[in-house]
């Protein structure tokens, strides 16, 4: 087999704050294949955008730190490789749509502006050529009017209309790997499925592979290949897609699917929802990242954390209680204390 | 019946657009609301769905009046807030609070969350000190928060508290009427799931009649009891959920609700594919403004905007097909 694309070995990032240090992704491991698209799903917090942005080394550094591991790009260790060598990869064959627009568009510079400035900086273009591009590229992501659009001001489009453009501005340059962060939470449906027939589009004629971050698992089981759980900085679960979906493993991963709202439940009935909040990352945790929430902990969970091992061919999970050997039984509704904070 | 809480006419906005030539007036605007009518009844919610760009957020900053229309009413509980004195529109406004889609760039993080959750009581000189930090315990009390939070600044917090913080200082002011504008969008399943929960009991506890925008359908079935489709600056169809849902009238509401998205990898989905791209609010096609993608249409869309007409009594649609 050849070797993967892109792979993620092993990743350690902290964050240095005054004395303390937050430990935001602990040891994630995975390989992206070429044409492949992976999810990553998990709780607010767990580390989807840091180690994300650690791909491409956009995190603010000091205060983060990437404390072990390595990222091979078509066997190149990208944590090695000097900033100018990065700044070319970065945009031409790693790009990434950045969860939060308001902060990657910069508002005093009208949207054609900025569009032109990517294309320019990775491609040997006139002006002309540039905007001619922008502006198709507009197009492409479903902007009415992209002529006239092209020279108005961030603060001048809708939510989801500045989402369109970071989308616009990823693909400018034909990326090999795109790193999208959750590209259509401020999309409604009909638009999200065009931008998801977009991408899927450009994985097969470009043999684009593609990170996708989301909190829908709707689009996770429309669009992607394999899923990570990832709970506390960890990957906790790996599996492909609809392995996941008919046999999901971790104790996480089942209060994650329960809290989906499903067809035919009313507000007369409380969602369910796991109670409690994940543990904090400044200090050092014991046992597993879990334990406090999930409620099939038992004593070795405080003790010993769990490592992410593969039970069936293929899913990997991190839980004491899962194993090739031994299977914990699901309980029904397991989550239902809706209220709890 | 229910009463009517608040009731919209003819609601527009047509934002100026900056002429790029310096010192000409501009004669393009964009068309984000163009002629909206509904009423919102007491205890209520009703959610608002449509396309992004369609004017869901500029419709709810016309009724809570952060900006001014330009054209049309808002009459709520029976009196008309375009033109109503200022210190009347103050007082008003209290009842009318909003909660924004973005719980990370809606709290000013310079200021600790008591104080955040206690400046409506400052801006609006209700009480002293030691009631304002009364108010501010009770209400991070009933939005699940520890009362010790009130010292610490919004970043410490994660998404979905910083949401719990947005929604007590909606309350502060005890509200009548709620706009949420995307309120969980930008939380994972299992916080938006604690959110909604939070969002119903506070409807139950105190009476509030919701706005409710939503992209995620789902949320909008749980959460709704009636739902307005918007499409390009008007509402194409608006009734009971459920109604619609089952019978949806307007072309566009079938090709929203055929997309949303799968519930397993193994669904197969039939999805109604819409031709053309969204059209501009600068440039809005003549009569119905769907007809360039319209799979249906005929040849009077072409000049001649649907009226709204009523199918049942808890539905009404534009179309001229649904005639
Ligand atoms: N600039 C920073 N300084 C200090 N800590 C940070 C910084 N950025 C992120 N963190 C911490 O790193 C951890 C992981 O954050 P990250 O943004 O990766 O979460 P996420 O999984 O993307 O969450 P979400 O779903 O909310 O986007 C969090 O605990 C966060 O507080
Ligand atoms: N200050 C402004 N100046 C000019 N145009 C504006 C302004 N604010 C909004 N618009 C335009 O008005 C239209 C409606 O925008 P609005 O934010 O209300 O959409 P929305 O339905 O809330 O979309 P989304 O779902 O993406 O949040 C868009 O075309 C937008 O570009
Ligand atoms: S290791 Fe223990 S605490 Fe962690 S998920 Fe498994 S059973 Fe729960
Ligand atoms: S009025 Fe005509 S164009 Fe508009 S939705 Fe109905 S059939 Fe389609
Ligand atoms: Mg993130
Ligand atoms: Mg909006």
């Amino acid at each position: 087999m050849s070797d993967p694309l892109l792979k993620v070995d092993n990743l350690h990032v902290e964050f240095k704050t005054g004395s303390i240090i937050t430990r935001a992704v602990n040891g994630v491991t995975f390989e992206l294949n070429e044409q492949e698209n992976i999810g990553i799903v998990g709780e607010s917090g767990s580390g989807k955008s840091v180690t994300a942005t650690s791909i491409l080394q956009l995190i603010p550094s000091p205060p983060a730190k990437v404390a072990n591991g390595a990222i091979y790009f078509k066997g190149k260790n990208l944590l090695k490789l000097s900033s100018k060598e990065m700044r070319k990869i970065r945009g031409n064959e790693i790009s990434m749509i950045f969860q939060d627009p308001s902060t990657s568009l910069n508002p005093v510079f009208t949207v054609g502006n900025q569009l032109i400035e990517t294309i320019r900086a990775h491609k040997k273009v006139s002006k002309k050529q540039a905007k001619q591009k922008a502006i198709s590229l507009l197009d492409l992501v479903g902007i009415p009017a992209p002529d006239k659009r092209i020279d108005m001001y961030p603060h001048e489009f809708s939510g989801g209309m500045r989402q369109r453009v970071m989308i616009a501005i990823a693909l400018a340059c034909d990326p090999e790997v795109l790193i999208a962060d959750e590209p259509t939470t401020a999309l409604d449906v009909t638009v999200q499925a065009q931008i998801l027939n977009l991408m899927k589009e450009l994985q097969e004629r470009l043999g684009m592979s593609i990170i996708m971050i989301t909190h829908d698992l709707g689009v996770v089981w429309e669009t992607c290949d394999k899923l990570l759980v990832m709970y506390a900085g960890r990957v906790v679960e790996s599996a492909s897609v609809k392995d996941l979906y008919q046999q999901p493993l971790h104790p996480y991963t089942w209060g994650l699917l329960d809290s989906q709202i499903s067809e035919g439940q009313n507000s007369a009935e409380p969602l369910a929802s796991i109670p409690g909040s994940p543990p904090d990352l400044s200090y050092e945790i014991k046992g597993c990242p879990f334990v406090e929430r999930c409620p099939y902990a038992q004593d070795i969970c405080y003790q010993e954390t769990p490592q992410l091992n593969e039970t069936i061919q293929g899913h990997a999970v991190a839980c004491h209680f899962q194993t090739s050997e031994h299977q914990l039984e699901r309980k029904e509704r397991e989550y239902s204390d809706g209220d709890a904070t | 019946m229910m009463e009517t809480l608040l009731e919209v006419n003819g609601l527009k906005k047509h934002f100026p657009v900056s002429n790029p030539i310096p010192f000409k007036k501009s004669t393009q605007s964009v068309k984000a609301v163009d002629g909206v009518n509904f009423d919102v009844y007491q205890g209520e919610t009703l959610g608002i769905v449509g396309e992004s760009g369609c004017g869901k957020s500029t419709m709810a900053r016309l009724v809570n009046q952060l900006i001014k229309p330009t054209d049309g009413s808002v009459i709520f509980k029976k009196q008309n807030l375009i033109d109503m004195p200022a210190e009347k529109l103050r007082q008003m406004r209290q009842k009318i609070q909003m909660v924004f889609q973005d719980p990370y760039a809606s709290l000013d993080p310079r200021l600790k969350v008591g104080e955040l959750i206690a400046e409506p009581l400052v801006i609006h000189q209700i009480g002293d000190r030691t009631s304002q930090k009364q108010r501010v315990e009770e209400l991070l009390e009933i939005v699940g928060l520890n009362k010790r939070y009130a010292d610490r600044y919004p970043h410490e917090f994660s998404g979905g508290q910083r949401q719990r913080i947005n929604i007590a200082r909606a309350l502060t002011l005890n509200p009548e009427l709620v706009i949420c504008d995307e309120p969980v969008s930008a939380l994972d399943v299992s916080v938006q799931a604690q959110v909604i929960n939070l969002l119903n009991k506070l409807q139950q506890d105190f009476k509030l009649t919701y706005i409710f925008i939503s992209h995620d359908l789902n949320v909008v079935r749980y959460m709704c009891d009636r739902i307005a489709v918007m499409y390009l600056g008007r509402i194409v169809e608006i009734g009971t959920f459920e109604e619609i849902y089952a019978n949806p009238q307007h072309p566009y509401t079938k090709a929203l609700f055929s997309a949303i998205p799968k519930e397993s990898p193994f669904e197969e989905k039939e999805r109604i594919i819409l031709k053309g791209t969204v059209p501009s609010p600068l440039n809005p096609p003549s009569g119905c403004h769907f007809h360039e993608r319209c799979p249906v249409a005929i040849d009077i869309c072409k000049t001649k905007e649907p009226k709204m007409i009523t199918k049942e009594k808890i539905h009404q649609t534009s179309c001229h097909l649904a005639d």
